[in-house]
Protein backbone atom coordinates (compact mmCIF):
# COMPACT_ATOMS: atom_id res chain seq x y z
CA UNK A 1 0.00 0.00 0.00
CA UNK A 2 1.35 3.24 -1.10
CA UNK A 3 0.32 7.00 -0.54
CA UNK A 4 -0.71 7.56 -4.02
CA UNK A 5 -2.71 10.56 -2.88
CA UNK A 6 0.33 12.70 -3.31
CA UNK A 7 0.99 12.04 -7.04
CA UNK A 8 -2.53 12.81 -9.02
CA UNK A 9 -1.88 13.23 -12.35
CA UNK A 10 -5.08 14.97 -14.71
CA UNK A 11 -6.46 14.19 -17.90
CA UNK A 12 -8.67 16.91 -18.71
CA UNK A 13 -11.81 16.12 -21.59
CA UNK A 14 -14.24 18.77 -22.82
CA UNK A 15 -17.45 17.69 -24.05
CA UNK A 16 -20.09 20.32 -25.34
CA UNK A 17 -19.29 23.22 -23.75
CA UNK A 18 -19.17 27.26 -23.62
CA UNK A 19 -15.29 26.71 -22.73
CA UNK A 20 -15.82 29.04 -19.84
CA UNK A 21 -15.11 26.07 -17.28
CA UNK A 22 -11.73 24.64 -19.70
CA UNK A 23 -10.34 28.65 -19.16
CA UNK A 24 -10.87 27.77 -15.39
CA UNK A 25 -9.23 24.34 -15.09
CA UNK A 26 -6.14 25.98 -16.93
CA UNK A 27 -6.18 29.19 -15.13
CA UNK A 28 -5.63 26.54 -12.08
CA UNK A 29 -3.31 24.89 -13.43
CA UNK A 30 -1.19 27.55 -14.35
CA UNK A 31 1.30 30.09 -11.62
CA UNK A 32 -1.40 31.64 -10.06
CA UNK A 33 -3.99 28.52 -8.55
CA UNK A 34 -0.50 26.50 -8.88
CA UNK A 35 -2.08 23.26 -9.08
CA UNK A 36 1.62 21.35 -8.95
CA UNK A 37 2.03 22.16 -5.53
CA UNK A 38 -0.24 19.20 -4.55
CA UNK A 39 1.62 17.09 -7.28
CA UNK A 40 -1.37 17.60 -10.27
CA UNK A 41 0.27 16.61 -13.73
CA UNK A 42 -1.49 17.49 -16.52
CA UNK A 43 -1.69 14.48 -18.39
CA UNK A 44 -3.07 13.95 -22.09
CA UNK A 45 -2.88 10.38 -21.79
CA UNK A 46 -5.67 8.49 -20.73
CA UNK A 47 -3.20 5.36 -19.43
CA UNK A 48 -1.05 7.75 -17.13
CA UNK A 49 -4.17 9.17 -15.69
CA UNK A 50 -5.67 8.79 -12.19
CA UNK A 51 -8.57 11.49 -12.09
CA UNK A 52 -10.53 12.41 -15.70
CA UNK A 53 -11.57 15.91 -15.15
CA UNK A 54 -15.15 16.70 -16.82
CA UNK A 55 -15.93 20.05 -18.22
CA UNK A 56 -19.81 20.45 -20.42
CA UNK A 57 -22.26 18.59 -20.96
CA UNK A 58 -22.07 14.66 -22.84
CA UNK A 59 -23.93 14.58 -26.43
CA UNK A 60 -24.51 11.58 -29.09
CA UNK A 61 -20.94 12.46 -30.39
CA UNK A 62 -18.63 13.01 -27.66
CA UNK A 63 -20.48 9.71 -25.63
CA UNK A 64 -18.25 7.26 -26.86
CA UNK A 65 -15.48 9.32 -26.28
CA UNK A 66 -15.47 9.65 -22.44
CA UNK A 67 -16.79 6.20 -22.33
CA UNK A 68 -13.66 5.01 -24.17
CA UNK A 69 -11.43 7.45 -22.16
CA UNK A 70 -13.13 5.88 -18.77
CA UNK A 71 -12.00 2.79 -20.25
CA UNK A 72 -8.68 3.33 -21.01
CA UNK A 73 -7.34 4.35 -17.59
CA UNK A 74 -6.08 1.99 -15.15
CA UNK A 75 -7.62 1.42 -11.77
CA UNK A 76 -7.63 3.24 -9.26
CA UNK A 77 -9.41 6.28 -10.67
CA UNK A 78 -11.70 9.06 -10.06
CA UNK A 79 -14.02 11.41 -12.16
CA UNK A 80 -14.55 14.48 -11.64
CA UNK A 81 -17.70 16.58 -13.55
CA UNK A 82 -16.23 20.39 -13.27
CA UNK A 83 -19.16 23.19 -14.36
CA UNK A 84 -23.16 23.06 -14.49
CA UNK A 85 -22.88 21.51 -17.72
CA UNK A 86 -20.78 18.25 -16.48
CA UNK A 87 -23.15 17.88 -13.84
CA UNK A 88 -26.31 17.95 -15.07
CA UNK A 89 -26.18 19.32 -18.92
CA UNK A 90 -26.75 22.87 -17.27
CA UNK A 91 -28.71 25.62 -19.88
CA UNK A 92 -28.42 22.54 -23.02
CA UNK A 93 -30.16 20.34 -20.99
CA UNK A 94 -33.15 19.93 -23.23
CA UNK A 95 -31.44 20.24 -26.79
CA UNK A 96 -32.21 17.45 -28.90
CA UNK A 97 -28.77 16.31 -28.95
CA UNK A 98 -27.67 15.95 -25.72
CA UNK A 99 -27.96 13.09 -23.21
CA UNK A 100 -27.25 15.41 -20.60
CA UNK A 101 -24.28 15.93 -17.35
CA UNK A 102 -21.34 13.44 -17.23
CA UNK A 103 -23.45 10.99 -15.54
CA UNK A 104 -25.14 10.00 -18.51
CA UNK A 105 -22.33 8.21 -19.28
CA UNK A 106 -19.86 7.40 -16.69
CA UNK A 107 -20.24 6.87 -13.27
CA UNK A 108 -18.98 10.35 -12.02
CA UNK A 109 -17.67 11.03 -8.06
CA UNK A 110 -17.37 14.54 -7.58
CA UNK A 111 -19.40 17.26 -8.44
CA UNK A 112 -17.63 21.06 -8.92
CA UNK A 113 -20.98 23.18 -9.33
CA UNK A 114 -20.51 26.74 -10.95
CA UNK A 115 -21.01 28.52 -14.56
CA UNK A 116 -18.20 28.77 -14.97
CA UNK A 117 -16.81 27.06 -12.41
CA UNK A 118 -14.07 29.16 -10.20
CA UNK A 119 -10.69 27.97 -9.78
CA UNK A 120 -11.36 27.56 -5.85
CA UNK A 121 -13.36 25.39 -6.04
CA UNK A 122 -12.14 23.31 -8.92
CA UNK A 123 -9.35 22.89 -6.47
CA UNK A 124 -11.41 21.73 -3.73
CA UNK A 125 -12.76 18.99 -5.97
CA UNK A 126 -9.46 18.45 -7.37
CA UNK A 127 -8.51 17.77 -3.47
CA UNK A 128 -11.68 15.88 -2.52
CA UNK A 129 -10.91 13.53 -5.61
CA UNK A 130 -7.30 13.32 -4.18
CA UNK A 131 -8.79 11.83 -0.81
CA UNK A 132 -11.12 9.36 -2.87
CA UNK A 133 -7.99 8.35 -5.05
CA UNK A 134 -5.87 7.05 -1.85
CA UNK A 135 -9.15 5.38 -0.22
CA UNK A 136 -9.87 3.78 -3.63
CA UNK A 137 -6.43 2.56 -3.96
CA UNK A 138 -6.10 0.79 -0.28
CA UNK A 139 -9.78 -0.60 -1.29
CA UNK A 140 -7.95 -2.03 -4.53
CA UNK A 141 -5.21 -3.31 -2.52
CA UNK A 142 -6.93 -4.81 -0.07
CA UNK A 143 -9.37 -6.77 -2.57
CA UNK A 144 -6.08 -7.95 -4.33
CA UNK A 145 -4.80 -9.37 -1.34
CA UNK A 146 -8.05 -11.10 0.28
CA UNK A 147 -8.46 -12.34 -3.87
CA UNK A 148 -5.21 -13.34 -4.46
CA UNK A 149 -5.04 -16.06 -7.73
CA UNK A 150 -8.77 -15.46 -7.88
CA UNK A 151 -10.52 -14.71 -11.38
CA UNK A 152 -10.26 -10.79 -11.67
CA UNK A 153 -13.84 -8.74 -11.49
CA UNK A 154 -16.39 -9.35 -14.47
CA UNK A 155 -16.33 -6.17 -15.03
CA UNK A 156 -13.67 -4.36 -15.61
CA UNK A 157 -15.02 -0.80 -15.44
CA UNK A 158 -16.48 -0.86 -12.11
CA UNK A 159 -13.93 0.06 -9.40
CA UNK A 160 -15.06 -0.92 -6.10
CA UNK A 161 -18.68 -1.87 -3.93
CA UNK A 162 -19.66 1.61 -4.61
CA UNK A 163 -19.39 1.98 -8.10
CA UNK A 164 -21.34 -1.14 -8.31
CA UNK A 165 -23.91 0.09 -6.04
CA UNK A 166 -24.08 3.23 -8.81
CA UNK A 167 -24.01 1.42 -12.01
CA UNK A 168 -27.18 -0.15 -10.43
CA UNK A 169 -28.89 2.88 -9.95
CA UNK A 170 -28.41 4.30 -13.30
CA UNK A 171 -29.53 1.18 -14.68
CA UNK A 172 -32.71 1.69 -12.43
CA UNK A 173 -33.00 4.80 -13.51
CA UNK A 174 -32.70 4.27 -17.60
CA UNK A 175 -35.15 1.54 -17.06
CA UNK A 176 -37.82 4.11 -15.37
CA UNK B 1 44.33 -3.70 -5.94
CA UNK B 2 43.59 -1.29 -3.74
CA UNK B 3 42.38 0.80 -6.79
CA UNK B 4 40.26 -2.47 -8.37
CA UNK B 5 37.93 -2.44 -5.17
CA UNK B 6 37.88 1.47 -5.51
CA UNK B 7 36.57 1.01 -8.83
CA UNK B 8 34.05 -1.65 -7.99
CA UNK B 9 32.97 0.28 -5.00
CA UNK B 10 32.15 2.89 -7.61
CA UNK B 11 30.03 1.00 -9.69
CA UNK B 12 28.28 -0.38 -6.59
CA UNK B 13 27.31 3.23 -5.43
CA UNK B 14 26.00 4.09 -9.21
CA UNK B 15 24.25 1.15 -9.07
CA UNK B 16 22.53 2.19 -5.25
CA UNK B 17 22.61 5.48 -5.12
CA UNK B 18 21.78 6.36 -8.58
CA UNK B 19 18.22 6.53 -8.43
CA UNK B 20 17.91 8.29 -5.09
CA UNK B 21 20.72 10.97 -6.90
CA UNK B 22 18.41 11.24 -10.03
CA UNK B 23 15.28 11.19 -8.42
CA UNK B 24 15.99 14.28 -5.99
CA UNK B 25 17.40 16.09 -9.40
CA UNK B 26 14.56 15.26 -11.14
CA UNK B 27 12.81 16.73 -7.90
CA UNK B 28 14.60 20.02 -7.73
CA UNK B 29 14.34 20.37 -11.41
CA UNK B 30 11.04 20.83 -11.07
CA UNK B 31 11.28 22.79 -8.02
CA UNK B 32 13.50 25.19 -9.71
CA UNK B 33 11.63 25.61 -12.58
CA UNK B 34 8.22 26.39 -10.73
CA UNK B 35 10.76 28.36 -9.17
CA UNK B 36 11.37 30.68 -12.74
CA UNK B 37 7.82 30.38 -13.31
CA UNK B 38 6.82 32.47 -10.60
CA UNK B 39 5.00 28.81 -8.78
CA UNK B 40 5.26 27.30 -5.91
CA UNK B 41 5.86 24.23 -7.51
CA UNK B 42 5.62 20.40 -6.31
CA UNK B 43 7.53 19.28 -3.18
CA UNK B 44 11.12 18.37 -3.97
CA UNK B 45 10.39 14.40 -3.38
CA UNK B 46 7.39 14.39 -6.18
CA UNK B 47 9.24 12.89 -8.38
CA UNK B 48 9.48 9.90 -5.60
CA UNK B 49 5.57 9.77 -4.60
CA UNK B 50 5.06 9.71 -8.78
CA UNK B 51 6.94 6.35 -8.73
CA UNK B 52 4.97 4.79 -6.05
CA UNK B 53 1.42 6.23 -7.44
CA UNK B 54 3.12 4.00 -10.85
CA UNK B 55 3.83 0.93 -8.88
CA UNK B 56 0.38 0.92 -7.91
CA UNK B 57 -1.55 1.67 -10.73
CA UNK B 58 -3.45 -1.26 -12.40
CA UNK B 59 -1.20 -3.07 -15.09
CA UNK B 60 -2.81 -2.14 -18.85
CA UNK B 61 -0.17 -2.62 -21.80
CA UNK B 62 -1.42 -2.96 -25.26
CA UNK B 63 1.67 -5.69 -26.00
CA UNK B 64 3.51 -7.51 -22.81
CA UNK B 65 6.70 -7.70 -24.49
CA UNK B 66 7.01 -4.40 -23.65
CA UNK B 67 7.71 -5.46 -20.09
CA UNK B 68 10.77 -6.64 -21.17
CA UNK B 69 12.24 -4.09 -23.60
CA UNK B 70 11.71 -1.48 -20.82
CA UNK B 71 13.58 -4.04 -18.79
CA UNK B 72 16.25 -4.56 -21.10
CA UNK B 73 16.46 -1.01 -21.27
CA UNK B 74 16.65 -0.31 -17.54
CA UNK B 75 19.39 -2.72 -17.52
CA UNK B 76 22.03 -1.91 -20.15
CA UNK B 77 21.42 1.84 -18.83
CA UNK B 78 22.50 0.29 -15.51
CA UNK B 79 25.25 -1.41 -17.09
CA UNK B 80 26.56 1.65 -19.14
CA UNK B 81 26.67 3.94 -15.89
CA UNK B 82 28.33 1.06 -14.06
CA UNK B 83 30.93 0.93 -16.50
CA UNK B 84 31.39 4.63 -16.64
CA UNK B 85 31.69 4.47 -12.94
CA UNK B 86 33.92 1.70 -12.50
CA UNK B 87 36.24 3.94 -14.65
CA UNK B 88 36.19 1.44 -17.62
CA UNK B 89 36.25 1.69 -21.38
CA UNK B 90 34.69 4.86 -22.34
CA UNK B 91 33.83 3.79 -25.82
CA UNK B 92 32.67 0.74 -24.99
CA UNK B 93 30.38 2.50 -22.19
CA UNK B 94 28.75 4.80 -24.90
CA UNK B 95 28.85 1.58 -27.23
CA UNK B 96 26.41 0.05 -24.41
CA UNK B 97 24.68 3.62 -23.93
CA UNK B 98 23.76 3.68 -27.71
CA UNK B 99 22.40 0.20 -27.50
CA UNK B 100 19.79 1.43 -24.73
CA UNK B 101 18.55 4.23 -26.96
CA UNK B 102 17.32 1.53 -29.75
CA UNK B 103 15.74 -0.39 -26.34
CA UNK B 104 13.87 2.72 -25.67
CA UNK B 105 13.00 2.68 -29.62
CA UNK B 106 11.23 -0.58 -29.52
CA UNK B 107 10.08 -0.23 -26.06
CA UNK B 108 8.23 2.87 -27.94
CA UNK B 109 6.97 0.95 -31.44
CA UNK B 110 5.82 -2.40 -30.34
CA UNK B 111 2.40 -0.90 -29.31
CA UNK B 112 1.52 0.05 -32.94
CA UNK B 113 0.43 3.12 -31.67
CA UNK B 114 0.22 5.68 -33.96
CA UNK B 115 1.81 8.97 -31.72
CA UNK B 116 4.07 6.56 -30.17
CA UNK B 117 5.38 5.29 -33.25
CA UNK B 118 5.78 8.52 -34.09
CA UNK B 119 7.64 9.41 -31.64
CA UNK B 120 10.12 6.68 -31.64
CA UNK B 121 11.21 7.52 -34.66
CA UNK B 122 11.92 10.76 -33.15
CA UNK B 123 13.89 9.31 -30.81
CA UNK B 124 15.73 7.73 -33.04
CA UNK B 125 16.56 11.25 -34.81
CA UNK B 126 17.26 12.36 -31.15
CA UNK B 127 19.89 9.75 -30.98
CA UNK B 128 21.38 10.62 -34.48
CA UNK B 129 21.69 13.79 -33.29
CA UNK B 130 24.00 13.14 -29.92
CA UNK B 131 25.52 10.16 -31.10
CA UNK B 132 28.74 12.32 -33.45
CA UNK B 133 29.50 14.46 -30.11
CA UNK B 134 29.38 11.52 -27.16
CA UNK B 135 31.32 9.28 -30.05
CA UNK B 136 34.15 11.90 -30.66
CA UNK B 137 34.31 13.03 -27.40
CA UNK B 138 36.21 9.06 -26.71
CA UNK B 139 38.07 9.87 -29.69
CA UNK B 140 39.64 13.94 -27.88
CA UNK B 141 39.73 11.56 -24.55
CA UNK B 142 41.90 8.87 -26.24
CA UNK B 143 44.06 11.77 -27.88
CA UNK B 144 44.21 13.78 -24.62
CA UNK B 145 45.35 10.65 -22.25
CA UNK B 146 46.64 7.76 -24.97
CA UNK B 147 43.80 5.54 -23.44
CA UNK B 148 40.08 4.95 -23.33
CA UNK B 149 39.89 4.43 -19.76
CA UNK B 150 38.12 6.50 -17.88
CA UNK B 151 40.11 6.05 -14.64
CA UNK B 152 42.93 7.85 -16.69
CA UNK B 153 41.80 10.89 -15.39
CA UNK B 154 43.02 10.80 -11.79
CA UNK B 155 46.40 10.41 -13.23
CA UNK B 156 46.20 13.73 -15.03
CA UNK B 157 48.31 16.62 -13.82
CA UNK B 158 45.16 18.90 -15.72
CA UNK B 159 42.06 18.65 -15.90
CA UNK B 160 41.09 17.61 -19.49
CA UNK B 161 38.86 20.63 -20.19
CA UNK B 162 42.50 22.98 -21.01
CA UNK B 163 42.64 19.87 -23.95
CA UNK B 164 39.05 19.61 -24.41
CA UNK B 165 37.23 22.74 -24.66
CA UNK B 166 35.46 22.21 -27.63
CA UNK B 167 34.64 18.70 -26.92
CA UNK B 168 32.81 19.81 -23.71
CA UNK B 169 30.71 22.04 -25.68
CA UNK B 170 29.22 19.51 -28.19
CA UNK B 171 29.20 17.55 -25.16
CA UNK B 172 27.11 19.74 -23.30
CA UNK B 173 24.84 19.89 -26.27
CA UNK B 174 24.24 16.37 -27.29
CA UNK B 175 22.93 15.93 -23.70
CA UNK B 176 20.37 18.59 -23.86
CA UNK B 177 18.95 17.16 -26.95
CA UNK B 178 19.55 13.15 -24.78
CA UNK B 179 18.13 14.30 -21.74
CA UNK B 180 14.95 15.83 -24.01
CA UNK B 181 15.45 19.15 -22.59
CA UNK B 182 13.09 21.81 -24.15
CA UNK B 183 14.19 23.02 -27.54
CA UNK B 184 14.84 19.65 -27.95
CA UNK B 185 12.22 17.60 -26.72
CA UNK B 186 10.66 16.45 -29.75
CA UNK B 187 10.38 12.63 -28.66
CA UNK B 188 8.97 13.13 -25.40
CA UNK B 189 8.35 15.93 -23.07
CA UNK B 190 7.83 16.60 -19.34
CA UNK B 191 5.68 19.31 -19.60
CA UNK B 192 1.94 18.77 -21.19
CA UNK B 193 2.43 21.03 -24.39
CA UNK B 194 3.64 17.93 -26.40
CA UNK B 195 1.65 17.66 -30.08
CA UNK B 196 2.34 13.78 -29.56
CA UNK B 197 0.42 13.36 -26.33
CA UNK B 198 3.32 12.17 -24.22
CA UNK B 199 5.41 10.52 -26.96
CA UNK B 200 7.59 7.54 -26.52
CA UNK B 201 5.93 7.05 -22.95
CA UNK B 202 2.63 7.40 -24.39
CA UNK B 203 1.95 3.32 -24.19
CA UNK B 204 3.54 3.09 -21.07
CA UNK B 205 1.56 3.11 -17.44
CA UNK B 206 1.77 1.83 -14.35
CA UNK B 207 4.89 -0.18 -13.96
CA UNK B 208 6.35 0.15 -17.13
CA UNK B 209 6.00 3.73 -16.72
CA UNK B 210 8.07 3.33 -13.24
CA UNK B 211 10.57 1.75 -15.30
CA UNK B 212 11.35 4.66 -17.93
CA UNK B 213 11.45 6.63 -14.68
CA UNK B 214 14.00 4.68 -13.16
CA UNK B 215 15.86 4.38 -16.05
CA UNK B 216 15.93 8.21 -16.84
CA UNK B 217 17.45 8.75 -13.32
CA UNK B 218 20.46 6.58 -13.71
CA UNK B 219 20.75 8.01 -17.57
CA UNK B 220 20.73 11.47 -15.88
CA UNK B 221 23.15 10.67 -12.95
CA UNK B 222 25.62 9.02 -15.29
CA UNK B 223 25.24 11.86 -18.21
CA UNK B 224 26.74 14.83 -14.86
CA UNK B 225 28.80 12.24 -14.30
CA UNK B 226 30.08 12.31 -18.00
CA UNK B 227 30.79 16.33 -17.34
CA UNK B 228 33.10 15.51 -13.90
CA UNK B 229 35.66 13.77 -16.67
CA UNK B 230 36.22 17.45 -18.47
CA UNK B 231 37.32 18.33 -14.92
CA UNK B 232 38.65 15.76 -12.56
CA UNK B 233 42.33 15.45 -12.34
CA UNK B 234 44.99 14.15 -9.65
CA UNK B 235 44.33 16.56 -7.11
CA UNK B 236 40.91 15.99 -4.90
CA UNK B 237 40.06 19.92 -5.22
CA UNK B 238 39.09 19.01 -8.52
CA UNK B 239 36.23 16.97 -7.17
CA UNK B 240 34.42 19.76 -5.72
CA UNK B 241 35.23 21.77 -9.00
CA UNK B 242 33.37 19.02 -10.73
CA UNK B 243 30.58 19.32 -8.26
CA UNK B 244 30.23 22.68 -8.86
CA UNK B 245 30.66 22.44 -12.50
CA UNK B 246 27.90 20.06 -12.51
CA UNK B 247 25.91 22.05 -10.50
CA UNK B 248 26.27 24.74 -12.57
CA UNK B 249 25.71 22.73 -15.80
CA UNK B 250 22.79 21.75 -13.94
CA UNK B 251 20.86 25.16 -13.29
CA UNK B 252 21.52 26.23 -16.67
CA UNK B 253 20.02 23.54 -18.33
CA UNK B 254 16.77 24.29 -16.41
CA UNK B 255 16.92 27.85 -17.46
CA UNK B 256 16.84 26.78 -21.01
CA UNK B 257 14.37 24.25 -20.69
CA UNK B 258 12.28 27.33 -19.25
CA UNK B 259 12.97 29.86 -21.77
CA UNK B 260 12.76 27.64 -25.31
CA UNK B 261 10.01 26.86 -27.08
CA UNK B 262 10.64 23.12 -29.05
CA UNK B 263 12.58 23.19 -32.95
CA UNK B 264 11.28 21.23 -35.60
CA UNK B 265 13.68 17.97 -36.13
CA UNK B 266 15.25 19.22 -38.89
CA UNK B 267 16.93 22.24 -37.36
CA UNK B 268 17.75 19.92 -34.42
CA UNK B 269 19.81 17.55 -36.72
CA UNK B 270 21.08 20.52 -38.64
CA UNK B 271 22.62 22.36 -35.49
CA UNK B 272 23.28 19.51 -33.54
CA UNK B 273 25.78 18.25 -36.29
CA UNK B 274 26.80 21.65 -37.30
CA UNK B 275 27.68 22.38 -32.92
CA UNK B 276 29.76 19.33 -33.11
CA UNK B 277 31.39 19.47 -36.51
CA UNK B 278 32.64 22.74 -35.71
CA UNK B 279 33.65 22.44 -31.62
CA UNK B 280 34.57 19.15 -31.35
CA UNK B 281 36.03 19.27 -35.29
CA UNK B 282 38.51 22.44 -34.72
CA UNK B 283 39.09 20.51 -31.74
CA UNK B 284 40.47 17.70 -32.67
CA UNK B 285 42.42 18.84 -35.25
CA UNK B 286 44.40 21.15 -33.09
CA UNK B 287 44.90 18.42 -31.00
CA UNK B 288 46.32 16.07 -33.10
CA UNK B 289 48.64 19.11 -34.36
CA UNK B 290 49.98 19.93 -30.78
CA UNK B 291 50.39 16.18 -30.04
Amino acid sequence: MGKVKKSPWLLHYDGSSCNGCDIEVLATLTPVYDAERFGVVNTGDPLQADILMITGGINQQNAPVVKQLYDQMPRPKVVVAVGTCACSGGVFRECYNMLGGADSTIPIDIYVPGCAARPESIMDGIMKAVELFQKRSDEHDRYEKEHKGEAGPVDPNINTARDKVRMKEMKGAADV
Amino acid sequence: MNHTILYVIGAVLYIVGAPFLGCLMDGVERKLSARMQGRIGPPVLQPWYDFIKLLNKQVVTVDRAQFFILMSYLVLMVMSGAMFFSGNDLLMTFFVLSTTGTFLYFAAIVPSSPYSSMAASRELIQEVCYEPAVLLLSVGFYLATGTFNARAVFTQNTSLVMFLPGFLAAYLFAMIIKLRISPFDVSTSHHAHQELVQGVTTEMGARNLALFKLAEWYEMVFLYGVVAIFILNSSPVSILAAVLVDLAVFFCFVLIDNTNARVKWENMLGLSWAVTGLCSGVNLLILMMIR
